[in-house]
């Protein structure tokens, strides 16, 4: 799959991200480079920081050290960067975090209409096509409380993907579904993966990994501890936090 | 695999018959049966009682002689068309309303429009209800109804009424009826003769509507990381709500007008509704601040996420979650606010409650009415009241959709 990956500038750089939460220091000098096209796993512990790093790279919280470039643009108090990064970027919660008030088409066409200023027809017209690119076209009239949990969260996916963003970021999409609902997600998520969308995943779906990731990171304490291709990951892990980490969650 | 087969089993059935559910529930034993019937004879007796009172012993002259009275004060007669204009317009716009939200405003629409139709042909031996009031009258179902085969109209959009009703309530109070100082159509009418319930419901629709915009931006503000805003906005809610309804009102209508030059004074009715709009913004911006808090952060997020600006995270996602969250608290702040408008009558001002004193003191065999006249006003409070809140109930039902 590497050969997907153009050899070029870099789409995301991080350097020496630190974060605190009050006295709390939850990233401590986190440094990463992703490629356009390329699929990144981010696993470890809870607590370990992953979540916080990502959700840096959308400013969904701010990092007080370091650097952050997104497709050359660096992140900063500027209000009109913050606002180019994140049309750039999608994002999928574990909780969904769908719009309750508005159906699933409203949720996934809201943006492009009042971000990218299209018009209400093409925005329908997008948000079709992602919904049928998800599996779910016939749920498009119905509210979020409607849906099973797999549902809504292939229509959280649809809606991130309205605003045709060049990186996607996935913030523990499966751990609030039932068991039986997971491989639905995951499954939209391994077709994205395959069409050349750079992602950025923090899961512990590491079926998930194995098939798609260039790059894994596990996370431990704020910082990286190891990184390195699923193969290395799983065959060869180098560090013992991460071996007992892999061997505790791929016990069962 | 063998599988069992579960014989399927029919529901119990959903409703009793009327004879088993008075059986089971009035007359299970003895003496659940005699409290049935001491019960019922007591309440036998109670309506009887109230229904020969209310026919017979009962004196409603102070209500029939002055109905306009009550409606609108001292208004004069012969502009008394004007009152009639505003009426028809409002009218018109609910049936207008009903075509286009439907079962938002059906409800309020037939009773608007049973009301007028009673009130047309309700005997009332006073020559002041003339045949052409009653045709007046008698006009308005008819026209709620043709505004709403209007309204159903496809050409009819929903915002070419929301700005007919914008205008309209911009007309009525501020042209139409105070009219011009040197106008010979529409004569100045000083707020001074207004009264009754036409006072009543312009403090009330007014308060109602200027103080809900005013308190939701007082509860953003109060939740702004601008600290002026902030600040105003938390000193605003907590003085306004420190002090009582009837000191605001007297403050609003005696030290006002102290501190201001007399040129410049404003009309004692528009100081009354400022007051009543302070009182009641503060608490509007308290309980939209409840529901504010009750959004999920995940929302604000999931918005910020795919690119919203703040004001539209605000207006799209925050605020549409948040208001219909705090409809039963606002709608019954608001029923409190239409009954707490009777305050103004201590600073002078005739509304439904004033009027009924004042008609008291019409005649001196009226002085001993008192309760026929309490009466009356109760029963116009307890409509409208009953109405809001029965309409807020429709409105939660409609929002409902698709809860989670």
């Amino acid at each position: 799959m590497s050969d997907q990956v153009k050899d070029e500038q870099p789409i995301i750089i991080a350097r020496d991200v630190q974060k605190w939460f009050d006295n709390f220091q939850a990233l401590k000098g986190i440094s990463m480079e992703v490629k356009h096209g390329e699929v990144i796993v981010i696993f470890g512990p809870s607590g370990s920081g992953k979540s916080t790093f990502i959700r840096t790279l959308n400013r969904l919280e701010e990092h007080q050290r370091g650097t952050i470039i997104i497709d050359g643009i660096e992140l900063s108090h500027d209000v009109r960067n913050i606002e180019r990064v994140r049309r750039e970027i999608g994002m999928v919660f574990q909780q969904f975090n769908l719009f309750p008030h508005l159906t699933v088409l409203q949720n996934i066409t809201l943006a492009p209409i009042w971000v990218r200023k299209w018009s209400k027809d093409k925005a329908e017209e997008i948000a079709m096509q992602l919904l049928e690119r998800v599996g779910i076209p016939e749920q498009a009239q119905k509210f979020p409380g409607q849906l099973s949990g797999g549902q809504q969260q292939r229509v959280a996916i649809a809606r991130a993907l309205a605003m045709q963003p060049k990186i996607m970021l996935f913030d523990e999409p499966t751990s609030a579904l039932d068991p039986e609902m997971i491989k639905e997600v995951l499954d939209v998520m391994v077709g994205l993966a395959k069409s050349g969308m750079t992602m950025l995943v923090v899961t512990h779906e590491m079926s998930f990994a194995r098939a798609v990731a260039h790059r894994m990171y596990f996370f431990d304490e704020g910082l990286i501890v190891e990184s390195g291709t699923p193969d290395q990951i799983f065959k060869n892990p180098q560090e013992d936090r991460t071996k007992l980490f892999l061997s505790q969650i791929l016990e069962h | 695999m063998k599988m069992t087969v579960i014989p399927e089993v029919s529901a119990p059935p959903a409703k009793p018959s009327v004879a088993e559910w008075i059986r089971k529930n009035l007359f299970s034993n003895w003496y659940n049966s005699l409290l049935t019937i001491l019960g019922a004879t007591a309440v036998f007796y109670t309506l009887v009682n109230i229904i020969t009172w209310a026919f017979k012993t009962a004196d409603w002259h102070p209500i029939t002689v002055a109905p306009l009275l009550f409606m609108v004060g001292q208004y004069p007669r012969e502009e008394l068309w004007r009152v009639g204009i505003s009426v028809l317009m409002i009218t018109f716009l609910v049936g207008l309303s009903w075509g286009i939200w439907k079962h938002y405003v059906r409800p309020f629409a037939i009773f608007l429009a049973i009301l007028m139709g009673i009130l047309a042909i309700f005997p009332l031996q006073t020559p002041t209800i003339t045949l052409p009031i009653r045709a007046f009258m008698l006009i308005n179902p008819f026209l709620i109804y043709l505004g709403y085969r209007i309204g159903k109209l496809r050409s009819v959009q929903g915002r070419y009424v929301a700005s007919l009703w914008l205008v309209a309530l911009l007309l009525i109070p501020l042209v139409i009826l105070p009219g011009f100082t040197n106008s010979s159509l529409l004569p100045k009418v000083q707020t001074t003769v207004w009264g009754g319930l036409l006072i009543t419901l312009l403090l009330s629709v007014g308060g109602i509507l200027l103080s809900f915009p005013i308190g939701v931006l007082l509860a953003l503000g109060r939740r702004s990381s601008l600290p002026v805003v902030k600040w105003f906005s938390i000193s605003f809610i907590e003085l306004v709500r420190g002090v009582p309804l009837v000191t605001i009102l007297f403050m609003f209508s005696v030290i006002l007008a102290l501190f201001l030059p007399t040129e410049s004074r404003i009309d004692r009715v528009i100081r009354a509704l400022m007051g009543i709009v302070f009182f009641s913004a503060a608490y509007t911006a308290e309980n939209v601040r409840g529901g504010l808090q009750a959004i999920p952060p995940g929302q604000v997020e999931a918005a910020k996420a795919v690119g919203l600006k703040n004001i539209h995270i605000t207006s799209l996602i925050v605020l549409p979650q948040a208001l219909r969250l705090v409809i039963p608290t606002i709608v019954g702040q608001f029923i409190s606010l239409f009954k707490d408008t009777t305050l103004v009558y201590i600073v002078g001002i005739n509304d439904l409650l004033g009027m009924g004193n004042a008609v008291l003191k019409l005649k001196p065999e009226f002085l001993r009415l008192q309760m026929e006249v309490y009466l009356f006003i109760a029963l116009i409070f307890w409509v409208f009241s009953y109405f809001m809140s029965y309409a807020s109930l429709q409105l939660e039902k409609a929002l409902g959709v698709g809860e989670r």
